[in-house]
């Protein structure tokens, strides 16, 4: 008897611990659209109401991201900051997810956007990863109002309109700058050995050959994840092919049986051949870190890893370490740019436009960039905020040809990018031209 | 028949949590067989009927082919580690009566950890650069562990060259590390569950102590090994924390699994239907070990 009661008081337990559960998830949704409009004191809660409220003036705004490492989230506090000065009556949510250099934002974004809960804007890099995908998809506003209300047009190169343009209409606002063929180097090293920076891919070889010989890891690469070899990759195509064929080469003008590209997958063949052995154990940082210990002569990355060097490392601009352009493409420059647009069903999108608007301009791009250690997107910005670095490479943005990056999304489509990781993850070990070619070839057929 | 108070009241508390199931199980691994049927490769959903395009595009795919190498092998090792050195050290805990629990305790101890803390440490341990190989090199050696991307016995097959992958052995050794407590617990239970009587009868039957186990006891425990099999075949099937922590897709995909494809491909490449396809493919594996052994236990049960 005691047993069968204590049986039954478990399983009413269970009962309550169901339901509580169930009401948990409704309780906080409600805290959320309370939080949401604190400053209405509307008396009456009908959810229509609410609804009907919050896209009237004074709302809120939910900027959705993957900025949670340390300089990209104090830049974006910083940037809500000067937004809430401006607008103190609409409220901010930052909605930034973690994890997977955006993977699982992007996971969580996607699930939102199919479900007909979009958050107010968020972050997309500009090119294939907004064309190809969500405004292909029908489910951004054009903006072109926008950038004419605010004059816009011309404060933004005009290459980089393009990239946030679909059909003439444009989608987005670009907040930020970084550049992807930037090789860093370890000075010591570069002297030690009497080596002058390359500016062709054939001085660049002669480069990795010399410091073979003497016994230095030319090339340091941590390719873990596959997009860093990717990133090598690209930055040869575009020096073989050149800024205006590389965009034909991702608009299907350029097929992927140009000699061109052979000489490039070649070319690449040849670097792999001078990095370092663990490069499968490796991520970037990793791979940095070589470069910085001096056991290594030098890295591709994207410009964020100056952050890496001078913040993480202790390294000092110009002293310790030293960079410069791609070999081959100091003409140009590879383009990653953050993003935010205005998706359709938005329910304030007038709200929305007044971030955009900040995020846009001079003082909005001033207070962000420099925390997050990337350069403004805008051609007037003030260089006097920026360190050495920063304005060396502002002033190589507006003087250089500009090129989407393949590596990170916005050369080509989402989908495309990660079959050509595989391909490319392949390639570092197999190293068989026509293989890699073939499969490019593939691959672009498919899409 | 007619229906008790007591059985009505047990429907009646089932119901809720058979409800949730049905739905939060069952209805999303029917969606999955649907949307592996169909032609969301984009961000776009698309559920026009493909058939079994997803599924022939996977057979044929390098990375897919790999991702089926590397999980036989993976299992292969995996369940014939933790099977032989769990019931090794069973077997030696048993010899010592004394300290049976203390060692039981310290062996089961690796598996409070999760999976990703695992891979973590042996990412370090094993790096060529930093770990063993400092220790390893005072004897010459240096082996590249998961960054090596020979094939061990290769033949081509398909369009991989078929074989085990020597990176593979690695991400084993870390599993093994984990999982073998689990193992070693289990056959504790089992020898201790064996009567004395048996030993003694067997002993004065003249047998060795060599026969013994290998005539009595062993046989005794093949339940045991059974469920360590099943159990040990769902979790390195499944794999994807470990691998995702440890060492990624490795070089030349030399160690992904289905778990990490379906992840990226997915997720990073928006191709919801092929993800899909490998999610059932991956139920299917595992169904293969699970079936057998439910239908089985079924028999014993009634």
């Amino acid at each position: 008897m005691l047993k069968k009661s204590l049986a039954f008081l478990f399983m009413f337990i269970l009962m309550i611990a169901l339901v509580a559960c169930g009401g948990d998830e409704e309780t906080t949704d409600d805290t959320d659209s309370t939080d949401d409009q604190t400053e209405d004191t509307s008396d009456d809660a009908t959810s229509e109401e609410e609804e009907a409220e919050s896209s009237g003036d004074g709302g809120s705004v939910e900027i959705f991201s993957w900025w949670t490492g340390a300089g990209e989230e104090d830049g974006l506090l910083a940037l809500i900051d000067l937004f809430e000065e401006k607008h103190p009556d609409i409220a901010v949510e930052n909605a930034a997810v973690a994890g997977g250099a955006g993977t699982n934002a992007k996971a969580v974004l996607a699930t939102r956007m199919q479900g007909d809960d979009p958050p107010s804007t968020f972050q997309v890099h500009g090119g294939a990863e907004l064309n190809e995908s969500w405004v292909a998809a029908d489910k951004m506003e054009p903006l072109n109002d926008f950038y004419e209300e605010y004059d816009l047009m011309d404060k933004f190169p005009e290459e980089l309109i393009d990239m946030v343009s679909k059909d003439g209409d444009i989608y987005s606002v670009p907040v930020n700058i970084h550049r992807g063929n930037v090789m860093f180097y370890n000075k010591a090293v570069f002297e030690e050995n009497g080596i002058e920076e390359p500016t062709t891919l054939d001085e660049f070889v002669d480069v990795l050959g010399q410091l073979d010989e003497a016994g230095v890891t030319p090339l340091a690469m941590g390719d873990k994840e596959a997009w860093t070899a990717t990133q090598i990759f690209e930055n040869v195509l575009l020096a073989t092919l050149g800024p205006d064929d590389y965009r034909a080469l991702w608009a299907g003008e350029v097929g992927f049986d140009d000699d061109r590209v052979r000489e490039a997958a070649e070319k690449f063949q040849t670097i792999l051949g001078y990095v370092n052995e663990d490069h499968a154990s490796r991520n970037w940082q990793d791979a940095s870190q070589l470069v910085g210990e001096g056991e290594a002569a030098m890295t591709n990355m994207g410009d964020w890893a100056k952050g890496y060097f001078s913040n993480d490392l202790d390294l000092e601009t110009n002293v310790d370490f030293g960079y410069f352009a791609f070999p081959g493409t100091t003409e140009d420059f590879m383009v990653i740019t953050d993003t935010f647009g205005l998706p359709k069903g938005v329910e304030n999108p007038d709200t929305v436009k007044e971030f955009l608007n900040v995020l846009g301009s001079v003082e909005g791009q001033d207070t962000f960039n420099p925390l997050k250690g990337s350069i403004p997107a805008r051609v007037d910005a003030d260089p006097s905020k920026y360190d050495e670095y920063g304005t060396d490479t502002m002033e190589d943005f507006q003087n250089s040809n500009l090129a989407p990056s393949l590596a990170h999304g916005s050369a080509a489509s989402e989908g495309y990018l990660t079959k050509i990781n595989q391909e490319v993850n392949i390639f570092v070990t197999q190293q068989d031209v026509d293989q890699f070619i073939e499969k490019l070839q593939q691959i672009a057929g498919e899409l | 028949m007619k229906i008790t108070r007591d059985q009505l009241m047990a429907l009646l508390f089932l119901a809720p949590s058979f409800l949730l199931l049905i739905i939060f199980v069952y209805g999303f691994i029917g969606w999955t067989g649907w949307v592996s049927l169909s032609n969301w490769n984009t961000l776009v959903p698309d559920m026009s009927f493909a058939g079994l395009k997803n599924y022939i595009y996977l057979f044929g795919d390098y990375r897919f082919q790999a991702d089926l190498r590397n999980t036989v092998f993976f299992t292969i090792l995996f369940i014939g580690f933790v099977i032989i050195l769990g019931l090794g050290l069973a077997i030696l805990l048993d010899q010592t009566k004394k300290a049976n629990a203390l060692f039981r305790n310290i062996f089961l101890f690796p598996m409070a950890l999760s999976f990703v803390v695992t891979g973590v440490v042996w990412q370090w341990l094993l790096n060529p650069s930093t770990g063993f190989n400092q220790f390893l090199q005072v004897f010459g050696i240096q082996p590249k562990w998961y960054t090596d991307t020979n094939i061990l016995a290769g033949f081509q097959w398909e369009s991989i060259e078929f074989g085990l992958p020597v990176a593979m052995i690695a991400v084993v050794i870390a599993a093994v590390w984990q999982m073998t407590g689990f193992s070693l617990a289990m056959y504790v239970a089992g020898l201790t569950g064996i009567p004395e009587e048996l030993r003694e009868a067997a002993r004065i039957d003249g047998a060795s102590e060599l026969q013994i186990y290998r005539k009595v006891i062993l046989p005794m425990l093949t339940p045991i090994t059974m469920s360590v099999v099943i159990i040990m075949a769902h979790i390195s099937l499944k794999i994807f924390d470990l691998i995702y922590a440890m060492t990624g897709s490795g070089a030349n995909f030399v160690t992904d699994v289905p778990g990490v494809y379906m992840f990226e491909t997915t997720f990073r490449g928006n191709y919801y239907a092929n993800g899909a396809a490998i999610a059932i493919i991956m139920l299917l594996l595992v169904a293969v070990f699970i079936v057998p052994y439910l239908i089985n236990s079924r028999r014993g049960a009634s």
